[in-house]
């Protein structure tokens, strides 16, 4: 009667590409069209396979001053002249087709980016569409968001957004700012264009006026030279806090408005009366969802002395059930690394742990031939002086430390120079509170993590950056007369 | 451990760790979306049909209804001789004794349902006349309920003893014991909280199997009721040595459904429990819908209700 005994392995269950159509090639999205670069182009991989999926067009500076003159144009001439209820029209119109292409989207997100095609479907498309609808809703609500009767718009919005989240970020950036009724020019990260330029064709089907929304493409010097564009009103960037200080300085001195959104080294803080499944679970997504390539990621993981042993042993049996792998099978967890450089960085930072006395474990899992991997990885006895602890490391890396009392994990966790988010596991309400108090991080999720919101402002103290995006606060960051 | 109620179960008891709704909820919810295709799927169904405690626990129920269901459990499938059996039928233990003489030799089992099924409400001496009753007709297993009045206010010291009571009269004349599965009714405990309480209630006072629900109230077995037994028996093998199986009874319609309580088992507690012996569903409806997805797995197509077997 007993059926014979073997393990349960998932059969490969890949998402179908074909409904993507990938082009050969790209021009840069100006005005409502295509067109041509005056420079030269560049390829676009799938990290998984390193397989090139298409060339992409690097925009100069002369492509970057065509796209601000069409932004400023379209600003001047029909987007700041369309009353708010106007401007939603277009905004829920894009929401809609962003929520029916979702599947096109996140197959072509998991494929450009690496991230499973479960968190491409389930957390970055459902996010779009919800941040394109709840800002549309604001549009022409402007004068009740606290900032005055009728609070103006800025003009033209220069936006640099990063590789890790690329549509997720697109719609962080393009929906407020459209709400609010500027113009933009956006400019994905050059490992992951392929998602913004698909946005391109949305913004034709919704008919968006042209110069509206304009995609370059390109690399650091064109990001460059979109922020340091004399006709850009205001600088948006989400990346890198190196990046993000340079744009600092170079809008010093102008009228520019910015926001930053940048690095993190968010503490996620497990007391011995936590729900320890769960915060288990809340360990893992809070460092390896997205290949830990999340700037709130819950990077450094404080435990209790007293329930130091059990979290581990519960940590690494959960870990060791994680599935790397082809990004487009709907039961991976793992995906892969977004680039080569990355992955050299990630390597690099993780042998520094080594050569610093910190205890390496990996979860058992095979890595494939080609493309570019990193087994779920966490470093235990590691203290506030070692470099993993510190620095950014950007990948599914987890530095585990310990802590006594409330006030030794505060200090800990507020012992960094970053402060964009942080993590409280206990079962008992008065500590959250009193926790969330004086953390010092723009967000801090108890008894959970990673959990986004459009309504909810999101943004960090100190070298996280400054300025807030999503909610009200979001839509301050694009208007006059309001501090950001 | 002597199983003995004193202050240290109840120590036990409050020194588990809590359960979060939401994020018990959200896991049980992210296994479910697993993805079980082709050759994984054809050893899930195959695996679930031998596991079905394929029951009837109806006042209609007569000896011509219970020797039907035992036949359908030894032959699921009977155009396909490599389709498995069940695991058990699960019976009244009136039906004990017809279900025993049809089951014969073939390896299956008869659970019977006892303790004043589904209520528990009767005195602990019925209760355990209940048990040796079906016992003596032969029940290879026990469905006992736990009372749930007792528990919810805070006699869990009553609910202690009348499990150790009821295993106690699970023994057989010849000292070997019919297995106790100890039904916790997790509809009416309500919380995730004293799902968990309860698991380790009963498998301190010697329960083999912990079990979800009886049938008879909603909501009756679940995804995150079942994910918090699975870990209160992973927790426990871990603390004990002793490994204790787990039966959602209940609700559990679609292979679609059993496929995720598996993928479940898979990836909480492992191998070790991906065995009839461990894991068991407590059904009736579920097994024609595993058959007919098992003969679309072979031959390509669904051929219908009218091509499997009434219960």
């Amino acid at each position: 009667m007993t059926t014979k005994r073997k393990t349960f392995e998932y059969a490969p269950a890949p998402e179908s590409r074909a409904i993507v159509d990938i082009k050969s090639s790209y021009g840069l999205f100006i005005n409502g069209e295509f067109v041509d670069g005056k420079g030269g182009s560049f390829k676009t991989i799938s990290p998984a396979t390193e397989e090139v999926l298409a060339e992409v067009t690097e925009a100069t500076a002369a492509d970057v001053d065509t796209a601000v003159r069409a932004a400023r144009k379209a600003y001047e001439t029909v987007w700041s002249k369309l009353p708010g209820s106007e401007r939603a029209k277009y905004l829920y119109r894009i929401a809609r087709i962003m929520a029916e292409r979702s599947r096109e989207f996140a197959v072509l997100e998991s494929l450009d980016n690496g991230k499973p095609i479960k968190e491409s479907r389930d957390v970055d498309l459902p996010l779009v569409a919800q941040w394109f609808f709840y800002y549309a809703g604001w549009a022409d609500k402007l004068g009740h968001a606290g900032l005055g009767p009728d609070p103006k718009a800025l003009g033209v919005a220069g936006q640099v957004i990063p590789w890790n989240f690329p549509i997720m970020m697109l719609a962080w950036k393009i929906a407020p700012a459209l709400a609010a009724g500027n113009t933009v020019v956006l400019k994905p990260a050059e490992t992951t264009p392929l998602t913004a330029l698909l946005f391109a064709e949305v913004c034709q089907q919704a008919e968006l006026p042209p110069g509206v929304v304009n995609i370059i493409t390109g690399a650091g010097p064109t990001g460059q030279a979109l922020v340091e564009h004399p006709d850009v009103d205001k600088v948006a960037f989400t990346g890198s806090t190196a990046v993000g200080k340079a744009i600092a300085r170079s809008v010093a001195g102008t009228s520019k408005k910015v926001t930053l959104e940048l690095g993190g080294k968010a503490a996620n803080i497990v007391f011995d009366d936590a729900p320890l499944d769960q915060a288990i679970e809340g360990i893992v997504g809070g460092i390896f969802f997205n290949q830990g390539h999340v700037c709130c990621a819950g990077s450094r993981l404080l435990v209790q002395e007293n329930v130091y042993d059990d979290v581990i042993e519960r940590l690494k049996r959960r870990m060791a059930t994680l599935r790397l792998g082809d990004p487009l099978d709907k039961n991976t967890d793992i995906g892969a690394i977004n680039s080569a450089e990355q992955l050299a960085r990630i390597k690099e930072l993780s042998a520094v742990g080594d050569a610093e006395g910190a205890e390496r474990w990996s979860a058992p899992c095979e890595i494939p031939d080609h493309g570019f991997w990193f087994a779920p990885t966490i470093f235990t006895g590691v203290t506030q002086a070692h470099r993993i602890a510190r620095e950014e490391i950007f990948g599914p890396v987890l530095s585990v430390l310990t802590f006594r009392t409330p006030a030794e994990a505060i200090e800990k966790a507020n012992n960094t120079p970053y402060g964009l988010s942080a993590g409280v596991w206990t079962e008992k309400g008065s500590r959250i509170l009193s926790m969330a108090s004086q953390l010092r991080a723009g967000v801090v999720w108890a008894n959970t993590f990673n959990k986004f919101d459009p309504a909810s402002p999101f943004g960090g103290y100190k070298e996280s950056g400054y300025g807030r995006e999503g909610g009200r606060h979001g839509l301050a960051a694009y208007l006059q007369g309001a501090s950001a | 451990m002597a199983p003995t109620a004193t202050a240290s179960l109840r120590k036990t008891l409050d020194g588990l760790p809590g359960v979060d709704q939401v994020g018990l909820e959200a896991r049980a919810a992210g296994l479910g979306t697993r993805s079980i295709k082709t050759t994984s799927k054809q050893w899930a169904i195959d695996l679930a049909i031998s596991m079905v405690d394929l029951t009837t626990l109806e006042g209609s129920d007569t000896p011509g209804k219970v020797r039907a269901l035992a036949n359908k459990a030894m032959r699921p499938d009977p155009t396909d001789p490599t389709c498995p059996s069940a695991a058990a039928v699960c019976v009244y233990p009136d039906m004990v004794a017809i279900a025993k003489d049809t089951l014969g030799d073939s390896g299956l089992n008869v659970a019977s349902v006892a303790t004043a099924f589904p209520s528990g409400r009767a005195s602990l001496a019925v209760k355990l006349a209940d048990t040796r009753d079906a016992v003596a007709a032969g029940a290879d297993e026990i469905d006992m309920v736990i009372d749930r009045g007792a528990f919810l206010s805070g006699n869990i010291d009553l609910v202690f003893d009348e499990i150790v009571a009821t295993k106690e009269a699970c023994a057989r004349p010849d000292g070997s014991h019919a297995h106790l599965k100890v039904i916790f009714e997790t509809g009416e405990l309500q919380t995730y909280d004293n799902v968990r309480k309860a698991s380790w209630l009963a498998m301190m006072a010697g329960a083999d199997f912990i079990k979800t629900s009886t049938g008879k109230v909603q909501p009756a077995a679940t995804l995150p009721v079942t994910l918090v037994m699975l870990e209160a028996v992973r927790d426990f093998r871990d603390e004990t040595g002793r490994q204790v199986g787990v039966k959602p009874a209940g609700g559990i319609r679609t292979s679609k459904d059993a496929i995720k309580y598996l993928v479940m088992v898979n990836e909480i507690v492992g191998d070790d429990w991906l065995d009839p012996d461990w894991f068991r569903f407590g059904a009736s409806t579920l097994l024609n819908d595993l058959l007919m997805q098992r003969q679309k797995m072979l031959t390509g197509h669904y051929s219908g209700p009218d091509y499997v077997t009434l219960d």
